[in-house]
Parts: structure tokens; C-alpha cells; sequence
């Protein structure tokens, strides 16, 4: 079975930035080009949601060849295919690949290599929910880490070394966990196949979820379900496993925090989607079920700590990033509600799955809006700011729109996903639900106090610009203006009718639940 | 029987006008004249539909749409529709009505401002986001549009947000409503935990008819609902935001922080009416309510501001309306939300017209102005006599109505919220009274001119937004909304809800009108308890005019004729003046207290610097330790073969030794 689109949209961006990275002859050509490539790849990935929304049944776009990797008894397959689940994912890859390229026009620093990376590192992400092999899934998800080390550590500002160290030994250590259960689950059941398949004599090839129902493992299925969590948590990331998070955010050029925020993270709620809750349905002697309360504590902690600690923060990037951490943890909430009922089950991950996707739209918007601030005021440090809306009026007004979208404002699709969660989980968690609810309330402390003193007011405070800086302000530039514009449309449609997601993901969900 | 789609456009026209403006804004500019007009016309329709529903509901009664999936996924699914009932047809008549009168005043007020555009898309927004909270069937679609109306008074307060007062004034009023909303929220969730179906409203009555809700269930819910609706109607004690809320525009004022968004938190308890009943709750309600309808008054005494003036009394006229709610009281708070909406519009109106004449709203910088603006002042001794409670005004019947009905229950409640009714119709009268004396009698005292020289000499600030004298009345298209309202608050209770036969409307009309739903009351006794047909009580009628007629003495003696002295008075009680000046330092306890002091700089402060020292200090440390052995094993590698001799012939010696020793 081969139909090609999803490799198309997986391999494109890394072959279009080579060839580029070879051919094209200025920096100019560079810049149109990937951006044109990233163009293009969005509409694959918009062609493949489409394609399975107006049909949201089973796998689909398959492409596949077996034993890819000719070694006798290594089951795996070149196996790329969407369901319900990972469909939203390649669209939301395609769009913030699409905002980064097109936020990235006024890199000046190695910009060859910096594209190539930028497009390389899509084609990665892609691959990761793309892949419904197990190996292929690990290999992309470890491959992202190296263009990511590039792009931080090499047009990132403040310590970007650092944190890009910072941010692969985490990956790492969580990657390590990752292989070890990879292994063993591939052991115990013989094939690394994510989901069961149509063979082409019409009958049904098993996958790992089938296969691995109360059978004997090599090791204890507690055991696996934890290294897949530590690895997953790691990426979401999860308390206590989050502070590479805030200094890669904070030193990574922004469009890095976009992809970074935007779709990286969600490689481990995907995960955790589709490992720890796919696989560990029916496995002996634990499942995912008995996780669940454990699951639930550490989100309410996760989402109470993270705005806590978002509260305090003065770097715009950085009060951003915490409050990623703060908004995972709704993801893991949701999962969390699998112990319930069939409706709280149901509610709870499609409600993760959402909680995804509007995240990385609204964290990638946030990260876009804080960009086009920095470039014009040169600071991110929120007491040096303030009287920005009169200056740049349509960067206030998206920065807004960003903010209200990240308290969870109805109309907005921050609100759809953590109300799903909450209702959900509220039913089968109570006590851990009703903290972590307490978290909008954090929420629009600090980003209304943000927007307080960035863009009220009625100039920049003491020890900021000068004045003849701040009168020099210019608002953006209709470029600019194109991938916000492209993430606020996403933000809105969602929020206003959110059966254009949810009626993809619960196809996903329920067939993984059943 | 109105049309479903009718019901939509009601909300759906002003969400156009929003989106209009909104998309249009970057190529018409911010201040294109014609953005008033498509507002004005399309709150126009909105009114005009609202009023067809009305008369729909009137002839035709409840009248049920159905519901439709805004989410489903799997068993999980969310549902939005339309409720149509009388609770929904007054409020839908209300907010268009009172929100059409004040966009036809903004077109005057904030004429030539720079903002222009972006108030009449906030006023759109605002207006539907209201309209759509009154329809909402289902909870979690009320709950929407309720956070909606939520973030358009954060916009609206924070209109000039090149003000810092009023930047903070925005985020104080968003962030304590939504802390509020908490409360909400909770009730929600625990609500849909026992029961997904009870989200729809109409199910949710017949859940409570059939008794299948436990009264501490109902208890917990209502209890999580009223503090949502506490938050919102600026009850005490999360009351600190609404008077900080008048830094925005006076006609978002009138429009939200008085007449409607304010009033949502009461809509809100009458619609989970029989919810509320069968829980433990209504006590509580009933004296918050009454606490907040004195303990507002009481602060309204000495504030120099006019509109905080009409703010406090905002505060405290919500208090009677939840009081009235608290002691099972449906129409007599619903119609008090009714007369008080249109007189106290008329009041901001009134109070922003003399804004626009003397630049200020500082009434110590006003006085003698009934010469210069006749019709203004008018408006505000109708509308405040109406607020008053004086016969034969609006707020007379429907104050009255509170106060006879605190006595149905016979309970003590019941009793200690009749004598806080009457202590704060006695507090209104004086400083409403107080208020009109100081801005239109007397002498003028130089409005905003003589405001900012006295600064100058006392060396503080200008404040932004200062305007400039000139003694006018204001144009016709201020007068004519403040004159409507006058009308409205002189009639509006003697038409709506007679106490005796008037033919066009018959005896008790609202109260018919309103208790006509058998959702919600499903027997006459029922309706009757809620006040369908309220007797008329003369000696509470005689003591409140009583009371209020003394208030209005009072206010006469010390500010018309000042043989009562305010200042000596203020000299005799320095401290009672003082606390009730700094709002008996709420904000300072709140604000600076718990919120700076307790919550950002110690407990926030000390999660921060924990995960900074402790949790990331771990990641640090490992790191650090994990290169150091590395560098200490690596001596054993360092490719010197006399080192790796030692070594063995160390190892060999020990192994030996280990031997001889053991063995």
C-alpha cells in the first residue's frame, strides 16, 4: 500500500531544504524559497486533515514497506498512515511549520543553514505522528533533537548553549527510558506496529495494542507504562521533569519557541495518547487505569505549580514558557479521566487531544506576538515596558487575542479544550480537577498583568526605552501580520466550532480506548 | 409563535455589527463616523426582535427550540439552544433597550475621541455577549457568553487604557470576577458530575420538580453559582471592583456597570430559582444581599465622585435585588432589576451630561448647575427620586415590593433583612439627595479648571482625561436618551406591574407575567410565593417613605441650607469618616494584602525561587556531579603505563593482604 501524500508531506521540507541549502544562490532565494516549500507543505498536511475529516473512519493515507530495515526478525515497517488522532497533529505541524518559515524573514545570521535546520526539524516532528511503526516513531522523535540543538544553540540569545544542552540531556534522558521500552514491548508481543491494519486479503493485521492485551511481558507492564511515562513526561513536560523547558523557550529565536511550543511538546502528549493509553488498555497485571489517580495528582500539580511560578515571572518569553507547563498540565488532566465513566473517558482525552492542538496555536501566537515586541523594543523585561498599544495598536490587538485565548475565553479555542477536560475529569478527580481549575483563575492574573504593563499605559517605565525610541516604534509589517493572522483564524474557527476537531479526534480516541 | 432564526439574529446582529467594525477597522480608521450608525441600527433590529419575543412569550408562553451538538465526542457531548421564557423576554427587552438608548447617547459623548471605532465594536460585543447569556439554554453556553460579557467590561473599563487607573481598574475588575467565576465553575462541574443531562436548563427544572437533586447537592451548586453571581453583581464581599469599573466611559457605565452586565449575577440566581430553593442556600443569599445593600450605601455617604456615587448605589441596589431573591422573592427582585435599570441609566447618563459641561466628576468642583443644563437636571431629580423609592416613581413599587416581601417567609432572616432594606433606603435617599445638591445647586465652583489648579497647588498629578468647562446643556442626542429614561422611570413600575387595574395591563401584569412558567413554578401557591400578586403593605409603604423622605431632609440640611455642617460632622466622627472614605480599606487588604504581599511576593515568591534553588539546582547538581566522576575515572585511563603498574601491583598487594587477612 502506497498512496505517497503523507510521505510527501514528511520528507518534503527536509529534501526542499537541502536542495535549497545547495542550489539557491543569495540568502533572498533562501528565504523565498523555504518559505515557499513550508507553504506547500502546509497544504499537504491541510489536503491529508481534510481528506480525513469528510471521512473520519480507521487509517488512512497508508504508506508502507515491510522490513524496510533487511534484518531477519526485526519486524519493523516503513509504515506512515493518520487516524482520528494524529490527523489534527500533521495539519497543526503544517501550520505552525508554515508561521515559523514565514516569522523567520528577518534572520540575517547564517541563513542557509538556519532554514535547512528549520525545515529539517518539521520534517522530523512530522515523522513523529506520521509514523505508526514503533521504531520509525522513536527514530523521528530523536532526530528532532538535532536541529533543534542547532537552531538554539546557534541563533538563540541569552545563554543559548546552555540551554540547548540543557534541553537535549533532558530528551536524552527521557529517550533513554523511551528505547528500553520500545525494546521490550517489540519482545513481548513481536511486531512494532502502533494499531491494527486492513491486510490486503481484507483480513486485520494486529498491532501492539491487540497483541499486547494480556499477554506475558518480558517485564512488568508497570514498569514499561513508567518508562514510557518518564520519556513522555520529559517532552510534555510534566512536574518535576520541566525545567529545560523555560530556558529553551526564553533563549530560542522565536521562531524555535513557536515550533518548540507549538508542536514539540505535543510529541509527548501524543505519546502518552498513543503509547501509555493505546497500549496499556488491557495488559496484565496493570493498565492505564490503575495510573490514572497518580496521572491525575501530578497534572493538578503540574498546572497549580506552573502558574505559581508564572506569576513571578518578568521575561516575557520565560512567563510564557511557564505557563506552557501550567497548560500540559490540562493534557495530563484529561488523560487522567480514563478511570471514569464511558462520557468522562471520552471527554477527558478528547479533551487532552484538544488541549493540544489549541495549545500549540495559542502558545505559538503568544510566541509570535512576543517576537515582533522584542524586535521593535529590544527588551523582553516587563517592568521596562509599558504604553506599547500606542504605538503598535495591531501587535496589541493579537498579543490580546493571544492572551485571552491562553485564560481561556470562550470564543477562543483555549476554552473548548479545558472545559472538556475539566468537566471530564471533575467527575472521576474531583479534588485534583477542582485545583487544577483554579489555574484559569492564575492564568488571567498573569496575562492580564502582562498586558498591563507591556501595552497599557501610557508609555515605557523608568529604565526602558527612551523616549525618541519609544516614539520611533513601528507597528508591523503586513508580513508579519500573515502566519498571526493564519493562527488566530485557527484559534477562533476552533473555538467557535469545535466539532471541526473533535469530530476527527474522537474517531482517533475511541478506537484507542476500545 | 416566534421564528428560531428571529431569536438568533437577536444576538447574531450585534456579534455582525462587532465583526464588521472589527474586520473593517484597519481600513476605515479609528474614528469613522458610520461605526455609531451600523451599531445603533443593528441594536435597533435587535430591540426590535426582542420586543416581538416579548409579545411571542406574552400571548404564547414558554416557547422550546431545540437543542443542538457544539462538541461530541464519542458519549461526551456539549449542547447549545435557545430558552425562551418571561424571565428571558424581559431581560432581552431590557439590555437592547437600555443598550440601543445609550449608543445613540455615545455618539455625542465620545465624539471626537480617538477611539472611537473600538467602542462601538466593544458596545457590539458587549450587547450580544449579553443577549446571548440571557437565551442560553444550556449551562455551559450560559457560562460562555457570561465569561464574554466578563472580558467586553474588561475592555470597556479599560477603554483609555493609556490610563493607568483605568489599566488597573480593567484587570482588578476581570481577575476578581474570574475568581468569582471559580465558584462558578465548580458548581458547574459538580452540577454535570452528578448528572451531564442536568447542563440543559430546562432539564435541570424538571430534575429539581421530580426531587431527584438532594438538598446538599442543590446547597453546594448554588452555593458555587452564587459566588459567580456575587462576583459579577458586586456583592459583598467581592464588591471592590465596581466602583474602580467607573473609570471607564460614562455610557459604559450606564449601560454595564449599572444597567445590565451587573444585574447578570441576579438573572443568574433567578434563573436556578428552583434550584436555589431546594437548597440551603437562599439564607445566605438573603443576607449578603442585604449586608451589601447597607454596607454599599454606607460607603456611597462620602465619596466625592459622582459616578462612584451612582457606582455604590449600583452595589447596594443589587444588594436588594439578591435580598429579595435570598427570601424567595422571584418578581419583586426581577422587577426592581427592571425599574432600576432604566432609572439608573438615566442617572449615569444625567451624571456624564454634567461631565460634559464641567470636565470633571468631581462634585466638589460642580454646584449651581440647574441654570445651565435644566434638562439634565431633571433627569436626575426623577431618576433620583426614583432610586429614593417615592411614590408614585418606579423604584417606589418595586422597592416597596422587596421590602413587604422580606415578611412572607416569617423567618428571622426574613425580619433582619427588612430592618438592613430600610437602613439603606434611608442611607440612598441621603446620598442621592446629597449627590444632586452638590452638582446643581448652590454656586458653581469651576468644574475641571479649578480642579487641576488645586492639584497644581497641592503638587500632585493632573489625571488623564480632564475635560474643560463649558456650561451648556449637552446636545439634543444626550438629552433625548436621559429624557427617555426619566419617562421609563417614572412609569415604568406603575405600567408593568399595577397594583390595581389599568386595562391596557391588568392588575399585577409582571408578576403574571412572570410567574407564567411551569418549569419553573409549577403551581399557583408557587407563583404566589414568589410574589405573582404582591399585597400592598401601607405601614412598610408609609415607613419606607418615611425613612427615605428623612434621608432627603437630612441631605437638604447639611448640603442645600448647611445648617448641619458636613465638615463639623466630619470633624465629630474623623475615624467612621475615614473608614468609610478609604472603603473600609478593602482594596488595601485585598489588593496589597493578600494579593501583593501574601500571594505574588511570599507564596508565589516562594515557589519560585524553590524551583529555581531546589528542583532545577537538582538538574544542576547531577549534571556537575555526573562530569566530575567522569573527570576523577578518568585518571585510571590516562595512558601513563607506569600509573596502570602501580595499580596492579596495588591491587595484587590488597587481593594478597585480603587473603592472608580473612583466610
Amino acid at each position: 500500500m502506497f498512496t505517497g501524500i503523507l510521505t510527501a508531506t514528511v520528507f518534503l521540507p527536509a529534501a526542499a531544504g537541502a536542495v535549497i541549502a545547495l542550489a539557491a544562490r543569495s540568502d533572498q532565494q533562501v528565504r523565498w524559497a523555504s518559505i515557499a516549500s513550508s507553504i506547500v507543505t502546509f497544504a499537504l498536511s491541510l489536503i491529508v486533515f481534510s481528506g480525513y475529516y469528510v471521512d473520519p473512519d480507521g487509517v488512512r493515507f497508508i504508506d508502507r514497506f515491510e522490513n524496510w530495515i533487511p534484518i531477519p526478525g526485526l519486524e519493523s515497517q516503513y509504515l506512515l498512515g493518520v487516524d482520528g488522532l494524529s490527523a489534527p497533529f500533521i495539519l497543526l505541524t503544517g501550520l505552525l511549520g508554515m508561521a515559523a518559515a514565514l516569522a523567520s524573514w528577518r534572520i540575517r545570521l547564517r541563513v542557509r543553514e538556519y532554514y535547512l535546520w528549520l525545515l529539517i526539524l518539521t520534517s522530523a516532528v512530522m515523522g513523529v505522528f506520521a509514523s505508526l511503526d514503533l521504531l520509525l516513531f522513536f527514530i523521528f522523535f530523536e532526530f528532532e533533537l538535532i536541529p533543534m540543538y542547532m537552531l538554539i544553540s546557534i541563533w538563540g540569545t541569552g545563554r543559548p548553549r546552555y540551554s540547548a544542552m540543557k534541553f537535549v540531556l533532558f530528551t536524552i534522558f527521557g529517550g533513554a527510558f523511551l528505547l528500553v521500552a520500545v525494546l521490550a514491548v517489540f519482545i513481548s508481543t513481536g511486531t512494532f506496529q502502533m494499531v491494527a491494519l486492513p491486510s490486503e486479503a481484507g483480513s486485520v493485521i494486529q498491532g501492539i495494542p491487540q497483541r499486547i492485551a494480556g499477554a506475558d511481558l518480558i517485564a512488568p507492564a508497570a514498569l514499561l507504562f513508567s518508562f514510557f511515562l518518564i520519556a513522555f513526561a520529559v517532552k510534555l513536560p510534566l512536574w518535576p521533569l520541566h525545567n529545560w523547558l523555560p530556558d529553551a523557550h526564553t533563549d530560542a529565536p522565536t521562531a524555535v519557541s513557536v515550533m518548540l511550543a507549538g508542536v514539540l511538546l505535543k510529541m509527548g502528549g501524543y505519546g502518552l495518547l498513543r503509547i501509555n493509553v493505546g497500549f496499556f488498555q488491557e495488559t496484565k497485571g496493570f493498565t492505564v487505569h490503575d495510573a490514572a489517580g497518580v496521572l491525575a495528582v501530578l497534572a493538578a500539580v503540574s498546572t497549580l505549580y506552573g502558574a505559581i511560578v508564572t506569576i513571578r515571572q518578568t521575561d516575557m518569553k520565560r512567563l510564557i514558557a511557564f505557563s506552557s507547563v501550567s497548560h500540559m498540565g490540562f493534557v495530563m488532566l484529561g488523560i487522567s479521566a480514563i478511570a471514569g465513566s464511558g462520557a468522562a473517558a471520552s471527554g477527558g482525552l478528547n479533551g487532552a487531544a484538544m488541549q493540544m492542538f489549541t495549545h500549540g496555536t495559542i502558545t505559538g501566537l503568544a510566541f509570535l506576538m512576543v517576537g515582533l515586541v522584542y524586535d521593535r523594543a529590544h527588551t523582553r523585561y516587563i517592568p521596562h515596558l509599558g504604553g506599547l498599544w500606542r504605538k503598535i495598536p495591531a501587535i496589541g490587538v493579537f498579543f490580546l487575542i493571544a492572551g485571552f485565548a491562553s485564560l481561556g475565553l470562550p470564543g477562543t479555542s483555549g476554552f473548548v479544550s479545558e472545559i472538556m477536560v475539566f468537566l471530564a475529569a471533575f467527575e472521576v478527580w474531583s479534588f485534583a480537577a477542582g485545583f487544577a481549575a483554579f489555574g484559569v483563575v492564575l492564568a488571567a492574573g498573569y496575562v492580564l498583568w502582562m498586558v498591563q504593563r507591556t501595552f497599557f499605559g501610557p508609555g515605557p517605565a523608568k529604565g526602558g526605552m527612551s523616549a525618541t525610541q519609544y516614539e520611533a516604534l513601528e507597528d508591523a509589517h503586513p508580513f508579519d501580520m500573515v502566519p498571526v493572522l493564519a493562527l488566530s483564524t485557527a484559534i477562533f474557527a476552533v473555538g467557535i466550532w469545535p466539532r471541526l476537531l473533535t469530530d476527527v479526534f474522537r474517531t482517533g480516541i475511541e478506537a484507542t480506548i476500545r | 409563535m416566534i421564528n428560531e432564526t428571529a431569536i438568533w439574529l437577536i444576538l447574531a446582529l450585534p456579534v455582525g455589527a462587532f465583526a464588521i467594525i472589527g474586520l473593517l477597522r484597519p481600513v476605515i480608521g479609528p474614528q469613522s463616523k458610520w461605526t455609531g450608525w451600523v451599531t445603533i441600527a443593528a441594536i435597533g433590529a435587535s430591540f426590535a426582535l426582542s420586543v416581538a419575543a416579548l409579545a411571542s412569550v406574552m400571548t404564547e408562553g414558554v416557547q422550546h427550540f431545540p437543542q443542538r451538538d457544539w462538541i461530541s465526542a464519542g458519549s461526551f457531548t456539549l449542547s447549545f439552544g435557545l430558552l425562551l421564557d418571561p424571565l428571558t423576554a424581559i431581560m432581552l427587552v431590557v439590555v437592547s433597550g437600555v443598550s440601543l438608548l445609550v449608543q445613540f447617547y455615545s455618539q455625542a459623548y465620545m465624539h471626537g475621541d480617538r477611539g472611537y471605532t473600538r467602542y462601538y465594536a466593544y458596545m457590539s460585543l458587549f450587547t450580544a455577549s449579553m443577549l446571548g447569556l440571557v437565551c442560553a439554554r444550556n449551562l455551559v453556553q450560559l457560562f460562555v457568553f457570561w465569561e464574554l460579557v466578563g472580558i467586553s467590561s474588561y475592555l470597556l473599563i479599560g477603554f483609555w487604557m493609556d490610563r493607568p487607573s483605568a489599566a488597573a481598574a480593567a484587570k482588578k475588575a476581570f481577575i476578581m470576577t474570574r475568581f468569582a467565576d471559580f465558584g462558578f465553575l465548580l458548581g458547574i462541574l459538580y452540577l454535570y458530575s452528578q448528572n451531564p443531562a442536568w447542563l440543559d436548563i430546562p432539564a435541570l427544572y424538571d430534575a429539581v420538580a421530580g426531587g431527584a437533586i438532594a438538598a446538599t447537592v442543590a446547597t453546594w451548586i448554588s452555593l458555587g453559582f452564587f459566588m459567580g453571581a456575587a462576583g459579577k453583581s458586586a456583592q459583598f464581599p467581592l464588591h471592590s471592583w465596581l466602583p474602580d469599573a467607573m473609570e471607564g466611559p460614562t455610557p459604559v457605565s450606564a449601560l454595564i456597570h449599572s444597567a445590565t452586565m451587573v444585574t447578570a449575577g441576579v438573572f443568574l440566581v433567578a434563573r436556578f430559582f428552583p434550584l436555589f430553593e431546594a437548597s440551603n442556600a437562599m439564607m445566605t443569599v438573603a443576607l449578603i444581599g442585604g449586608f451589601t445593600a447597607v454596607f454599599a450605601a454606607s460607603m456611597g455617604l462620602v465619596a466625592n465622585d459622582i459616578k462612584r456615587v451612582l457606582a455604590y448605589s449600583t452595589v447596594s441596589q443589587l444588594g436588594y435585588m439578591m435580598l429579595a431573591l435570598g427570601v424567595g422573592g422571584y418578581v419583586p427582585a426581577l422587577f426592581h432589576l427592571f425599574t432600576h435599570a432604566w432609572f439608573k441609566a438615566g442617572l449615569f447618563l444625567a451624571s456624564g451630561s454634567v461631565n460634559h459641561a464641567t470636565g470633571t466628576f468631581n462634585m466638589r468642583y460642580m454646584g449651581g448647575l440647574k441654570r445651565y443644563m435644566p434638562w439634565t437636571y431633571a433627569g436626575m431629580v426623577i431618576g433620583g427620586l426614583s432610586l429614593a423609592g417615592l411614590f408614585p416613581l418606579s423604584g417606589f413599587w418595586s422597592k416597596d415590593e422587596i421590602l413587604a416581601h422580606t415578611l412572607e417567609p416569617g423567618s428571622v432572616t426574613g425580619y433582619a433583612v427588612l430592618g438592613l432594606g430600610l437602613l439603606a433606603a434611608f442611607l440612598t435617599a441621603f446620598y442621592m439627595f446629597r449627590a444632586i445638591y452638590m452638582t446643581f445647586h448652590g454656586t458653581y465652583r469651576g468644574g475641571a479648571e479649578a480642579e487641576a489648579a488645586d492639584l497644581k497647588n497641592d503638587g500632585q498629578p493632573i489625571p488623564p482625561g480632564m475635560g474643560h468647562t463649558h456650561l451648556a446643556e449637552s446636545p439634543w442626542i444626550m438629552v433625548a436618551p436621559v429624557t427617555i429614561l426619566a419617562v421609563m422611570a417614572i412609569g415604568a413600575g406603575f405600567f408593568s406591574n399595577p397594583p390595581a387595574n389599568l386595562g391596557i395591563n391588568g392588575k399585577h401584569g409582571f408578576g403574571r407575567f412572570l410567574t407564567h412558567n411551569d418549569a419553573v413554578f409549577h403551581s399557583p401557591e408557587a407563583a404566589e410565593h414568589a410574589g405573582a400578586k404582591p399585597h400592598f403593605n401601607w405601614p412598610i409603604a408609609l415607613g419606607s417613605t418615611g425613612l427615605a423622605l428623612a434621608g432627603i431632609a437630612l441631605a437638604s440640611a447639611m448640603y442645600l441650607r448647611v445648617s448641619i455642617s458636613p465638615q463639623t460632622l466630619g470633624r465629630l466622627f474623623p475615624h467612621a469618616h475615614r473608614v468609610l472614605y478609604r472603603k473600609y480599606y478593602f482594596d488595601e487588604l485585598y489588593e496589597d494584602l493578600i494579593v501583593r504581599k501574601g500571594f505574588h511576593r511570599l507564596f508565589a515568591g516562594a515557589f519560585s525561587w524553590a524551583d529555581g534553588n531546589w528542583l532545577d539546582n537538582v538538574n544542576v547538581q547531577i549534571s556537575a556531579w555526573t562530569g566530575r566522576i567522569g573527570r576523577g575515572l578518568a585518571i585510571v585511563q590516562n595512558g601513563q603505563a607506569q600509573t596502570y603498574v602501580f595499580a596492579m601491583i596495588l591491587g595484587a598487594v590488597t587481593a594478597i593482604a585480603a587473603f592472608l587477612i580473612w583466610f
